[in-house]
């Protein structure tokens, strides 16, 4: 039976146009400039200077605290500087700015094509191996995967959930690794299993991507204790509480982890690079990330080392389109557009998306006419109408009675209003506002 | 004919018994009101702005009457009179204090400041800036979208559409700081208002280091420290590559303002200079 979640969701087009084009890996030149802030938590604490030579995968930043992440460098070269940088959205960050000199890798990183099978490490020490390696969620989050793994006392783990649902339009990143690394996915799965001590994982992918389906099926025979779970085509699908609604049926209380429901939720993306952290020792250093568009000419999956500037990609693709709209970072559901376009990729970087003129831009607003759609669409149950009200007038506590923090900020209130409000600008406020009342009274 | 006496009888008579019950349950519950509460309220000037901090006219008056030491309050929409009065009834002393007016401490009109980008989002301040760095290269200057002249309980405050900066009135404005609260980048600050309206400041926020906030805004303030040094009464500190008036050592002498090399400190009402003498 294909699954779904209950409550909301919305049918957007998909427009995986760049689903046929294979993975191209690009070669690093110039500069790249590595953020030290690119996951949740605290920024990382670099410990190399200006002038040092850098490996490719060596330690450049050591995590700070626990909720933080390592960052090694993506590239070999000598550290230029480290200073505060723009990210994708105009604001400064401080990043670590390397010269690109050769392509010499660090010499415990497997760089060979074979593909070991056998888990020798334990539990224990796939923990350690997954955040010394720098691992976040590379599902849009980036949420130290260490972290995530860490089952706390007093609560136990039953399924290992692997989000595969990819139901952000134009994405397909996810798909192609499914594709094209199936086997090392897999692995992955196992690895994680093992790391939480789950003896069932389930896979979510949607039924938009039947090829994908169809690869990891045939390997479930080999891998034992997977079981890959179709699911209906409905955004947000991937959604973490969304995708557990829909494979096990269990709902995450409001203000919840998805380990109160007894799962641990990680995107197939993570389970790749986990598998390539722990059998290959190769950190977070390269992703996949989706160069697409309507309007251009090829759009492809490029294996992007982490910090390189987007206007290599834009270049490789052959410049940006002229009736360019706006240059989204993400999908074009959850993605923000970005203010400035030059700005280096990071860890949780999927897709650069172009959207044309009119495509992208919102149309005038007018006043609520109180049909509700954005209530039934929502997949979280709240109001947005109500929410977006309470904030304009700043009642934040209000807001709060009205769970604004459960927002999952997935879009679909704005995507339906058809007076064209902007919902989830206001929401976003209010759940930022929310969340700060709740540390202050802590 | 009868049933009109019946019921005038009827209703007289329930009139009559609900009057004693009133009479009795008021004097049983009856509250205690300092007369002169009200007495100062009809002094104050009854904007219910929350200037003053307190919720509304009437719970500054409680607090003029309730307090013995009234030196820390102000009502800052009628200044030192209407304060001097209340405190005349009270019979409490108050100090005068100088009157404040807002200061928009940013000068990244359309001209010196380009728009990088399009804001596409609520028109909102507060949701723009928790959306992103803004619609400029500039990462601290005004968003423009008008959060301080929505919170003006005056009309004080208006957008300026060929710079894109607000503007303020000084007949209108009272110094309530509701703009101040409302601007998510910090940029409004209540200064004092000076002699004929005359004040100096440094009309920019913006803490990048020089050469970035140079190319960002034609007019930032660039951390150079020329003020600081033109300045005779050390009223200008530089804090992370920023230029800071202090309002209570400045004595207005102009000096560091053809000081500056971007034209970022402002003078305003003051009489034209006699000669002119800009260093660059």
């Amino acid at each position: 039976m294909i699954k779904t979640f209950k409550y909301g969701g919305i049918h957007p087009d998909d427009n995986k146009i760049s689903a046929e084009a294979a993975i191209e890996t690009v070669v690093p030149e110039g500069v790249v400039r590595i953020f030290l802030s690119q996951h949740i938590g605290a920024p990382a604490t670099p410990v190399v200077a200006r002038g040092d030579k850098v490996k490719v995968g060596q330690l450049i930043a050591k995590a700070a605290g626990f909720v933080s992440a390592n960052i090694h460098s993506s590239v070999s070269g000598t550290v230029t500087n480290i200073d505060l940088e723009a990210d994708h959205l105009g604001i400064k960050k401080e990043a670590i700015i390397i010269k690109v000199e050769g392509d010499e890798w660090m010499d415990d990183i497997d760089r060979s094509d074979n593909i070991p099978k056998e888990i020798k490490l334990s539990a224990e020490e796939i923990l350690k191996k997954i955040a010394a390696s720098g691992l976040v969620g590379l599902g849009g989050a980036a949420f130290p995967s260490h972290v995530k793994l860490s089952v706390p006392p007093g609560k136990t783990a039953e399924y290992l959930i692997i989000n595969a649902a990819e139901c952000e339009p134009y994405l397909t990143s996810d798909y192609r690794i499914m594709l094209e690394h199936a086997e090392e996915v897999m692995i992955g799965i196992q690895i994680l299993k093992k790391a939480i001590g789950v003896s069932v994982a389930y896979v979510g992918v949607e039924v938009n991507k039947p090829a994908a389906i169809a690869e990891l099926n045939s390997l479930t025979s080999e891998y034992k204790g997977i079981e890959i779970v179709p699911l209906r085509k409905k955004y947000p699908q991937g959604g973490e509480k969304q995708l557990i609604k829909a494979v096990t049926n269990r709902e995450v209380p409001s203000g919840g982890l998805p380990i109160d429901a007894g799962t641990v939720v990680h995107n197939v993306g993570t389970a790749f690079s986990v598998y390539e952290a722990v059998m290959k020792n190769k950190p977070l250093i390269d992703n996949v990330v989706t160069v697409t568009g309507k309007n251009l000419s090829v759009r492809k999956n490029l294996l992007v080392r982490v910090g390189t500037p987007v206007s290599r990609l834009v270049e490789i693709v052959g410049g940006i389109p002229e009736n360019t709209g706006k240059v989204i970072f993400g999908g074009p559901m959850m993605g923000k557009a970005a203010s400035n376009p030059d700005a280096p990729t990071q860890k949780s970087t999927s897709a650069v998306l172009f959207m044309s003129d009119e495509e992208s831009y919102r149309k005038t607003s007018c006043a609520c006419i109180r049909c509700a759609r954005c209530v039934s669409v929502c997949p979280m149950n709240l109001e947005p109408y109500l929410l977006k009200r309470l904030a304009e007038r700043k009642d934040f506590e209000e807001s709060e009675k009205n769970s604004a923090h459960d927002c999952i900020e997935c879009g679909s209130c704005a995507y339906t209003c058809p007076a064209n409000i902007p919902l989830l600008d206001y929401i976003r406020l209010s759940k930022t506002e929310v969340l700060k009342i709740k540390r202050n009274r802590k | 004919m009868n049933t009109i006496i019946f019921t005038v009888v009827v209703l007289s008579s329930l009139g009559v018994v609900s009057a004693v019950i009133l009479y009795f349950v008021a004097q049983k519950f009856k509250v205690f009101e300092d007369p002169r509460i009200d007495e100062t309220v009809e002094i104050l000037p009854g904007a219910n702005c929350g200037g003053c901090g307190f919720a509304g006219c009437r719970a500054f008056a409680e607090a003029l009457v309730k307090n013995d030491d009234i030196s820390t309050l102000l009502c800052p929409v009628g200044g030192s009179s209407v304060m001097s009065k209340a405190a005349e009834l009270l019979g409490k002393a108050v100090e005068t204090k100088d009157a404040m007016i807002a200061v928009v401490r940013c000068a990244g009109s359309c001209e010196v400041r380009p728009r990088t980008n399009r804001f596409d989002g609520a028109e909102s301040c507060l949701v723009m800036a928790t959306t992103y760095a803004g619609d400029t290269g500039c990462g601290f200057g005004c968003l423009g979208q008008g959060d301080c002249v929505v919170s003006c309980g005056f009309d004080a405050i208006r957008i300026n559409p060929e710079t894109r900066l607000p503007e303020v009135d000084d007949e209108k404005c009272t110094a309530c700081g509701s703009c101040v609260k409302a601007c998510p980048k910090f940029i409004i600050e209540l200064r004092k208002k000076g002699p004929k309206n005359r004040r100096i400041f440094v009309s920019c926020v913006n803490k990048d280091k020089g050469g970035t906030a140079r190319k960002s805004c034609g007019t930032a303030c660039i951390g150079c420290a020329k003020c600081r040094k033109a300045c005779a009464f050390d009223a200008i500190t530089i804090d992370s590559n920023l230029a800071y008036i202090d309002n209570a050592k400045c004595k207005l002498c102009r000096k560091c303002v053809p000081e500056c090399p971007t034209n970022a400190i402002r003078e305003l009402n003051f009489p034209p200079r006699k000669q002119e003498v800009k260093s660059e």
